[in-house]
């Protein structure tokens, strides 16, 4: 096990400047996740230009994992549609889980810096929060978002 | 980064090294660097004694205890019923029908709650607790509340971690009806002053339980000196095996309570009609109980006597005063938990980086530590913290770990912060 395969330069960086942090205020969606084992909280905010996502944003506190894992996600689903980010959460979740996983690290761009964590089992969870938390926004949001 | 400093010896004649010999588990390598075993709160580890007299027995002497006329049913039972009062010694106890084996901590509070609290307790009915209890010293508490409609009150705590006596003194009253307080915390390492709480429980004639789970491994417990009605532990924390530990209750209390769980051995006689209960301490232990796990126990008891309760509180006072003074020393660091009195535990917090980021890198250099909330999420709350990061030590510790522990905890800030 090498340290350095986990706190990749992409995650230490984006764990201490995360971007996207913040509240969207006047979000469509927004959701709540929590892993109360290691008091890892975040919410989740997302704007909608029609069926694409406009914005997210999040808040929270968690380890270096959590936080770095949801200051990509922000970036990586901006633009998306539903149905990208579906196929996104599917890539991502057998990044972390699956040694032999036949994923396109080179289109993942920097989340593939999240391709360690699968060596540290104990700490799967906390990569994977901010993406289940971004599923239950979008289905939180299942009717045509508002233009407000 | 600091250099490496000159590691401070022991005054303490406890032979450490050799002491570290009997325990087979601590010889290993983890990620390719010697253990440092500092979770003992959490578990501790057994020793070569605790782990033969458990195959010893398997191989020469199990059968089931109280029912048979051979042999091996007689062997059984000897090391059962001496396990009891090697424990009835240990812990000062009048009668070895004080000692009730149950699983763990956990299940002795929830044995006094269900039994001893659910009947007598109604409306207007207070028990009392303290803000820095284990979850298994609060949640069984609750349930009882919401089964009779009794108000769970609790004790505030200060900054360090100390239960403050004056609210205590305004809240313990005429509806208090039992006072249930760690003797010492799992959380912060506070070493609960109990004896001022208990002398002043008895004028008012309230029961008393003590979760001693982290006491008894760290030094010496009287249940008769403490006056106490009710005193739990386990032994997985106090080198013995897991599924086994304690429940000391007063006599003339326990002879009151009804069984909590019913089938053999906890009975008598049975029929459709009548059944009438076996006498303590069996009343209380339903079912083949954990004989192997008593044993374990027993063998383990004898092995810290061995060492002395005594010599192994104050070598872990120079321990806890050393890891002290070094994790000050570490830029960033704040200890949760400061109280006068401590036991060999440390709760801690490093700037900018989340305890869990802190665990991880640990176990790359070999050094196990807990972090998490431990099982006591209202303290996190009142130091307004999701987690802490937290080391505690046993006497097999070195002084040579804790300085591991440092270089581990500034390998942790060179690659995080
Ligand atoms: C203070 C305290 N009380 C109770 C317990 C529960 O002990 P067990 O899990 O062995 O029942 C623990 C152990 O974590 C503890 O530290």
């Amino acid at each position: 096990m090498d340290l350095k395969d986990l706190y990749r330069d992409v995650i230490v960086d984006h764990n201490r400047n995360p971007r996207n942090f913040g509240k969207l205020e006047a979000a469509d969606s927004h959701a709540e996740g929590h892993n109360p084992l290691c008091g890892d909280r975040l919410t989740l905010y997302v704007n909608f230009d029609g069926d694409r996502i406009r914005e997210a944003k999040f808040e929270g506190s968690g380890c270096a994992i959590s936080v770095a894992s949801a200051s990509l996600l922000t970036e990586a689903v901006k633009g998306k549609s539903r149905e990208e980010v579906r196929r996104l959460f599917d890539q991502i979740h057998a990044l972390l889980t699956q040694h032999d996983a036949d994923v396109d690290l080179a289109g993942l761009g920097k989340l593939a810096a999240l391709s360690g964590v699968r060596e540290f089992p104990a700490r799967v969870k906390c990569a994977s929060l901010c993406w289940h938390t971004l599923n239950a926004a979008l289905s939180n949001a299942t009717q045509p978002v508002s233009t407000e | 980064m600091s250099a490496a400093q000159p590691t401070m010896t022991s005054t303490t004649a406890l032979d450490v090294a050799s002491i570290r010999r009997d325990f087979p588990i601590l010889e290993q390598r983890i990620n390719g660097k010697p253990l440092v075993y500092l979770d003992n709160a959490a578990s501790s580890q057994r020793p070569r004694a605790v782990i033969d007299a458990i195959r010893s027995y398997y191989e020469t002497d199990h059968a089931n205890v109280h029912r048979g006329v051979h042999t091996l049913s007689q062997r059984a039972t000897d090391a059962y019923e001496g396990a009891r009062d090697i424990v009835r010694n240990f812990i000062n106890a009048g009668d070895t029908r004080e000692i009730i084996f149950v699983r763990g901590t956990t299940e002795a509070i929830n044995l006094v709650a269900q039994s001893y609290a659910r009947p007598r307790l109604g409306p207007g009915d207070e028990i009392l607790i303290s803000a820095l209890e284990h979850h298994a010293n609060i949640v069984p508490w609750q349930l009882v509340c919401e089964h009779t409609g009794a108000a769970l009150k609790v004790i505030p705590i200060d900054r360090h971690g100390e239960i403050q006596y004056e609210a205590f003194e305004r809240l313990i009253g005429p509806r208090t009806k039992l006072l249930a307080l760690a003797h010492v915390s799992n959380a912060l390492g506070t070493i609960v002053p109990v004896d001022k709480f208990i002398a002043r429980a008895r004028e008012l004639g309230v029961p008393v339980l003590l979760d001693g789970a982290q006491a008894v491994p760290h030094g010496p417990v009287d249940v008769r000196a403490l006056d106490c009605d009710f005193y739990c532990f386990s032994a997985h924390k106090m080198c013995g095996p897991t599924g086994i530990g304690v429940l000391y209750g007063r006599r003339e209390l326990l002879e009151e309570m009804p069984p909590w769980q019913g089938g053999g051995d906890m009975i008598l006689t049975v029929s459709f009609e009548k059944t009438t209960y076996n006498q303590l301490p069996w009343k209380f232990e339903a079912g083949t109980p954990h004989i192997s796990g008593a044993v374990g126990l027993a063998a383990a008891i004898r092995y810290l006597q061995s060492i002395g309760m005594e010599r192994i509180a104050r070598y872990e006072r120079e321990l806890l005063a050393y890891a002290t003074e070094r994790l000050q020393e570490v830029p960033g660091l704040k200890i949760i938990g400061t109280a006068a009195q401590k036991a060999a535990v440390i709760s801690f917090t490093l700037e900018g980086i989340h305890p869990h980021d802190i665990g991880t890198i640990l176990d790359t250099e070999g050094v196990a530590i807990r972090t998490g909330h431990h099982c006591a999420m209202p303290v996190m709350d009142f130091f307004q913290v999701p987690a802490t990061a937290r080391a505690s030590l046993a006497f097999y510790n070195t002084f040579e770990e804790i300085d591991r522990l440092i270089a581990a905890l500034e390998r942790a800030r060179s690659l995080l912060s």
